[in-house]
């Protein structure tokens, strides 16, 4: 039992830790980009965004399967019900939180930055640099709750991975599965553990947020 | 002690919503002189600093450092303001200690014995003791003064002040100007000072420019603004009158 815990457990971090960064890879610099730049249409991307934070997991869950199944684009890739396709429903929840947070930090004190940055010689690489340097503490906070909501993730997972024992069964649906059977004892351990490695993310990453990056 | 013409702006005119604001606007500022941009309230005074600065496009005109025409295009102005800082009213510390904030443009430029310099930086507005701590817990005085640390520790050619000493303590007026009046002499640069201060116009710079309805009204030694300017606009703006 104790093995097949630790199994669920480094699942769970594996899936959720490389959907967070994989899909931070991409927001922080959109995000940047969105916050740094004025241009039409703006208003309506920021809106969309923030729309996107409420993205129903279940949906996401769908889409991914529809593509992922054997009818679907992706299909010949046989993805579905392994941890890659958690992986990419838990990016597509996470992308438009880590996005938005993103953007509203950077819009938050880029023309200060912009501005500082400029008159003291930096070109624009050092200017994007510096801005997202000293909006960190958002940017940080932005990958956490990115983090927050891919961990705590149940049902797109359990669509799209299908909560296979030894294979795609992560801490959210273990519980899901446990609470049904009436393993409440079980179940709350579970619980508990994913409290710990939400806890132990996030100290990790609050550390990042104090110290940033010289320059 | 005037020299060589470092800065220069000509045929400058800058709009904002249909309001004229600069009106065809040519200036130039010799090494070694500290010249004062006085002019009431809203006349572009600010402007004008951010257009010599290169971070405000201009509708028409041009802006020459040295022999350098600005591009206003980021990048391509990059060397030209490099050699130029603008130190504002309410400067932005970033979130970092004093001495990293005056290291910051030199870690920029990638230069040599860092903190050999910032340590010479702080020590001119007395603020070596404060090396460590995080430059947002300052008062506002001691913050302008790392400001201006941090704005003169690559020795830039030209220092653009924009009510650099508003809203500030006597203590920390007095050790702003000296400190100018000292990096000027010092290094030979030059500087270009817009103040609603008449007082500090008298105190520090060398000449005057009166600014309004877009235009360089008169430009004189501090002295002959003051005691005997040439325009009556001049003389009701010194006087403390209302002019339209």
């Amino acid at each position: 039992m104790i093995t097949e815990i630790l199994h669920i457990t480094l699942l769970s971090i594996f899936v959720s830790v490389s959907a967070t960064i994989l899909a931070s890879i991409m927001a922080v610099p959109l995000g940047t980009i969105l916050g740094l730049k004025k241009f039409r249409g703006k208003e309506i991307i920021r809106t969309v965004t923030y729309t996107l934070y409420g993205f129903p997991p279940v949906v996401a869950g769908l889409i991914i399967y529809l593509m992922l199944s054997r009818e679907g684009p992706l299909g010949s890739l046989n993805l579905l019900f392994t941890p890659t396709s958690m992986i990419l429903a838990q990016m597509v929840l996470v992308f438009p939180i880590v996005t938005g947070l993103t953007m509203s930090s950077v819009s938050d004190i880029a023309k200060d930055v912009k501005e500082t940055a400029m008159t003291l010689g930096a070109d624009r690489w050092q200017t994007a640099k510096t801005v997202l340097n000293e909006a960190r503490v958002g940017v940080i906070s932005a990958i956490m709750v990115g983090f927050g909501r891919a961990i705590a993730e149940v049902g797109a997972v359990i669509m799209v991975g299908g909560n296979i024992r030894w294979h795609t069964r992560v801490l959210t649906t273990a519980i899901v599965l446990e609470t049904r059977r009436g393993n409440f004892a079980y179940a709350l351990i579970l619980g508990g553990i994913l409290l710990s490695v939400a806890l132990f993310v996030f100290f990790i990453l609050k550390r990042y947020q104090d110290k940033g990056v010289k320059m | 002690m005037s020299g060589a013409t470092t800065i220069r702006a000509e045929e400058i005119c800058k709009s904002f919503s249909d309001e004229k604001i600069l009106d065809n606007l040519s200036i130039s500022i010799d090494e070694g002189e500290i010249l004062a941009i006085i002019g009431p309230s809203g006349v572009g005074k600010t402007t004008l600093l951010k257009i010599l600065n290169g971070l405000m496009i201009p509708d028409r005109g041009e802006v020459w450092l040295m022999d350098k025409r600005l591009e206003f295009k980021k990048n391509s102005d990059l060397e030209a303001r490099r050699k130029m800082a603008l130190l504002s009213q309410k400067p932005y510390p970033l979130n970092k200690t004093v001495s990293d904030n005056v290291a910051y443009p030199l870690r920029l430029r990638d230069e040599d014995d860092i903190e050999g310099r910032v340590e010479e930086a702080l020590e001119h507005v007395n603020l070596l003791e404060f090396s460590d701590r995080m430059a947002r817990t300052l008062s506002s005085g001691e913050l302008q003064r790392m400001a201006f640390a941090r704005a003169t520790v690559f020795e830039p050619d030209v220092l653009l002040l924009d009510e650099f000493t508003a809203h500030l303590d006597p203590y920390n007026i007095s050790v702003l100007e000296d400190a100018v009046k000292w990096y000027v002499d010092e290094k030979n640069s030059t500087a270009v000072m817009v103040t609603h201060n008449l007082f500090q116009a008298e105190r520090i710079s060398s000449s005057t420019a009166f600014l309004f309805d877009g235009k360089i009204i008169e430009r004189n030694k501090t002295k002959n603004i003051f005691e005997d300017p040439d325009d009556e606009r001049t003389q009701a703006f010194v006087n403390g009158e209302m002019i339209f």
